[in-house]
């Protein structure tokens, strides 16, 4: 059954990129354990208003756990304590009455903070540019059943697919690595016939421009997959060395560089 | 003002193909010359921004989102139909081009929802061939499944993430023309204006979200494909960026926005909570095919569920419609609920909820069974609401879910000014009053990928275009009047936040033009909406500054324009003498409660022209014809 709770909340504030930030106290008071973490921040927010002070700034959109544009660090864990659940997803009920949270933004170096709690994720979408598609033009497609997919192969690309490119993998590795996330990129398409062709280029030019952004490599923490609300497996960064490999045999131009690069790592 | 629809003569099957015909070609050298300006990046944005440039025109493509990739048609669950007939079970394009126009009750145009029923097929084979791993059987080949009561499978689907990947697909074909250096995407940026010369739409004032600039980009055509309007409700399933500016600016400048009111609300969400909550989700209806439906019989009974005895229980669908009981459709199902609980016998602590109860399903088939077929909803249940549906029933409540209403478009997906084109929700186009499961997904990408290539080509090839740029006056006068907006938002420094006037507006549209509408409710509506108005410009406390991120001002400036808007959403439904589909007004109904339309006076698309903030709106009618369908009335019995 719904009760309140009163909280103690310690956000990072930074009014913009570049500028310093720090720790601001705020008392949520009379949180209903039925709203979302979301909502909690949008009560906050409008005591904040009323008082004549800035909002804290928070990216969102859906609300169910789909879009991937909330996110934030709470005590330490991105999105949060529960399991397998997105910010907006995690429901107060989940927290102690008195409990002091303490909300930072996703950090990493190729994710600067715009202000407050909203970083610049726009690495993930270059990494996709560089490669993470099928070339294939409206007009090109053959006929749908054309090309049978085996289903186990479906739904382990179905598996890999589920990311929502939240970025929470990245906040949590030691490293900022976001192997994970490629991983799972590379995965999705090369499960699937259509997807083989360029399955070397694209692993190529992925992870290349991975490593140009300034993400770190895969050390096997394993916290990646332990915050992930979409539950995506480590499995898929597995897959992911394997393409790099396969595709470094038969890239001879790119293997010098690629090969000097991982050893050193 | 005569609208003209531009469907193209001869058979009805023919007619795209014959107008693909038709229209003037771009020689390929031209298209780089060309430059074209995409507004959103749902599946219709995305999937037009790609094509686009697959073609080889220049495209910039903004965005509120931080990525194109979160668009909200990436929460779409079901499915997206298509007449393959797969299964053999009957399907076919002319089926689904019926269904679809029965479904909307006979309020659509039938040329365009005969070309959106042959794209269907093609999208498919897009989709697959793109990698989106939809669901198959075991011999690889895809699988289907029956979707919102029709009699065929037609509906392809993965999980229940369809529009995630769907969006996905989209999203990777678009980034590699960003590769390719043909698509230029502008992320964080809010249309605020569409700038007009020589009556010719020539680009666009986006708002640079992060640093408050207000920013110009000139174009040969600009496209809107910027979704619906159903945030006017304040809770609905849409995702919180959704709103009506874009095209609501647009219609400032010009563009007919047609039949406003039909609104389509889902009957299966989880209930409103409490004041705070920001929005409501969706869960699939499927769950109506083992649940029952019910209310205590007494108005006011707050006993736990599972204390309450059957003789006490009022299953109301099953005792008012007695054959088709829990699996009426959206419509009654909604309405119905609604009914309830205005007699008190809402439950919940809000009292604006109805029992959705697996006891029954779970002691006839076992816990195994019902887990199986519904376990993901029920976790998902449990996860919002913290309570265990295999325990005590569920509570349900109907949402907004999605506008059939946008700007007017002809056949060529083209408003009434030159050069502005609107796809997938943002237009009126293809689901007349009522829009079927998993048709919007096909309608965004069928926009997209598969009709704006062609009709804009056609359009561009027979255009002259006198030179304009980002320096020309209308550019700055745009952007002057979209910067003294939002510096006169943050002046006004008064009482109330953004969002308490967002939710006053919401609570006047879901009481008085929501699931069932009647005149005096409309016209207290029509009093009330612009003192809420008059309240907002002199009351609302919009924080910080123009010249950085300020989430409240973005609100502001959207709720600003609801509060126009909702007023044109009332005169719609006051001028429409009948019931249709998602409009159910009270005094047209059938004796079984049915809508009933007036197929002599109202078969015509209501399309609403702007003559100034709190002026009366002149109507335009385009009227309907139907030269392959009979005009039938829905049936449940």
């Amino acid at each position: 059954m719904s009760k309140t709770i009163q909280l103690t909340l310690k956000v990072w504030r930074q009014r913009g990129g570049g500028q310093k930030g720090f720790f601001e106290t705020y008392q949520a008071k009379d949180i209903s354990t039925d709203m979302s973490f979301l909502e909690m921040l949008d009560v906050v927010n409008e005591t904040l208003v009323h008082q004549g002070k800035d909002p804290i700034a928070f990216d969102h959109d859906c609300r169910e756990g789909i879009c991937g544009a909330c996110g934030s660090v709470v005590n330490g864990i991105p999105h949060g304590p529960e399991k397998a659940t997105t910010l907006c997803q995690l429901h107060m009920r989940h927290f102690q009455d008195g409990q002091t949270l303490v909300i930072e933004p996703f950090r990493a170096r190729a994710f600067k903070v715009i202000k407050d709690l909203v970083v610049d994720r726009s690495a993930f979408d270059q990494i996709v540019q560089a490669g993470g598609y099928v070339s294939v033009n409206s007009s090109q497609a053959p006929e749908a059943n054309s090309t049978p997919v085996p289903a186990d192969m479906a739904e382990l690309a179905m598996d890999a697919a589920a990311c929502i490119g939240c970025g929470a993998c990245v906040a949590a590795c030691p490293n900022a690595s976001a192997m994970l996330f490629t991983g799972a990129k590379i995965s999705h398409l090369v499960l699937l016939p259509q997807g083989k062709p360029e399955a070397a280029k694209r692993a190529m030019a992925m992870i290349q421009k991975m490593d140009e952004l300034g993400f770190g490599n895969c050390s096997n923490h394993k916290e990646c997959e332990a915050v992930c609300p979409k539950e995506i497996s480590i499995s898929n960064i597995a897959r992911f060395n394997r393409e790099f490999l396969k595709a470094s045999f038969v890239s001879p131009e790119k293997i010098g560089e690629e090969t000097k690069k991982s050893e050193g790592e | 003002m005569k609208l003209d629809p531009k469907v193209p003569g001869g058979p009805l099957v023919g007619k795209w193909d014959r107008h693909r015909f038709e229209l003037k070609l771009v020689n390929p050298a031209n298209k780089r010359k060309f430059e074209i300006i995409v507004v959103g990046t749902g599946l219709a944005g995305a999937s037009a921004s790609a094509t686009l440039a697959e073609l080889g025109y220049n495209v910039k493509t903004f965005c509120i989102q931080d990525s194109p990739r979160r668009a909200h048609s990436i929460a779409a669950q079901g499915g997206i139909n298509a007449a393959k007939n797969y299964p053999g079970d009957g399907d076919s394009i002319w089926r689904l081009f019926y269904d679809t126009v029965k479904g909307g009750d006979f309020r659509a145009r039938e040329a365009n929802v005969y070309r959106l029923a042959q794209i269907s097929n093609q999208i498919i084979d897009l989709c697959v061939a793109q990698g989106v791993p939809f669901a198959r059987e075991y011999g690889g080949l895809l699988a289907n499944r029956s979707f919102g009561g029709a009699q065929v499978s037609r509906t392809f689907y993965a999980r229940g993430q369809t529009g995630q990947q769907l969006l996905v697909g989209a999203y990777h074909a678009m980034m590699r023309q960003v590769h390719a250096g043909k698509v230029k995407m502008f992320p964080r940026r809010e249309m605020v204006d569409l700038v007009v010369v020589n009556d010719q739409a020539r680009g666009i004032i986006v708002r640079n979200l992060i640093t408050g600039q207000m920013e110009s980009h000139a174009a040969h055509a600009v496209v809107l494909a910027t979704g619906g309007y159903g945030n006017v409700y304040f809770l609905s399933t849409n995702g919180m960026s959704g709103n009506v500016s874009a095209i609501w600016r647009a219609h400032k400048k010009g563009a007919l926005f047609a039949n406003p009111c039909f609104t389509q609300i889902h009957p299966t969400c989880i209930p409103v909570h409490g004041t705070y909550q920001s929005k409501l989700t969706l869960m699939s209806e499927s769950l109506r095919n083992d649940g029952r439906v019910w209310v205590p019989a007494q108005p006011g009974d707050k006993r736990n569920p599972n204390d309450i005895a059957e003789p006490e229980r009022d299953y109301f669908l099953e005792r008012k419609y007695p054959s088709f009981g829990n699996l009426v459709p959206r419509d009654v199902a909604s309405r119905n609920a609604k009914e309830m609980c205005d007699e008190g016998k809402g439950v919940g602590p809000t009292g604006y909820a109805v029992y959705l109860d697996f006891k029954e399903a779970i002691q006839r088939d076992g816990a195994e069974v019902i887990k199986k077929k519904y376990g993901n909803l029920f976790q998902m249940y449990e996860r919002i609401t913290g309570e265990n549906p295999y325990e005590a029933p569920m509570m349900i409540y109907p949402a907004i879910h999605y506008t059939m209403g946008g700007l007017w478009v002809d056949y060529n997906l083209m408003s009434t000014i030159p050069g502005l084109f609107v796809l997938g929700e943002a237009n009126f186009s293809d689901h007349g009053s009522n829009r079927l499961g998993a048709s919007a997904l096909m309608q965004g990408l069928a926009d997209g990928y598969f009709v704006i290539p062609y009709t804009i080509g056609g359009y561009l090839a027979g255009t002259r275009f006198p030179e304009v740029n980002e320096s020309h006056s209308a550019f700055q006068e745009s952007a002057r009047g979209a910067t003294e907006a939002a510096a006169g938002l943050l002046a006004v420094k008064g009482k109330r936040t953004v969002a308490d006037f967002h939710r006053e507006l919401g609570r006047i549209m879901w009481e008085n033009c929501g699931m069932a509408r009647d005149e005096t409710g409309l016209l207290k509506a029509k009093e009330s909406i612009p003192a809420l108005r008059q309240e907002f410009r002199q009351n609302v406390n919009v924080p910080g500054s123009a010249a950085d991120l300020n989430q409240s001002l973005e609100r502001a400036n959207r709720v600003a324009d609801y509060l126009e808007f909702a007023e044109l959403m009332i005169e719609d439904a006051l001028a429409r003498k009948e019931s249709c589909g998602c409009h159910f007004n009270v005094a047209y109904q059938t004796e079984d409660h049915e809508a009933k339309r007036n197929d002599e006076t109202s078969c015509y698309v209501a399309a609403w022209e702007f003559n100034g903030v709190g002026k009366p709106p002149t109507l335009h009618k385009e009227p309907l014809v139907f030269e392959n369908v009979a005009l039938a009335q829905r049936s449940y019995k």
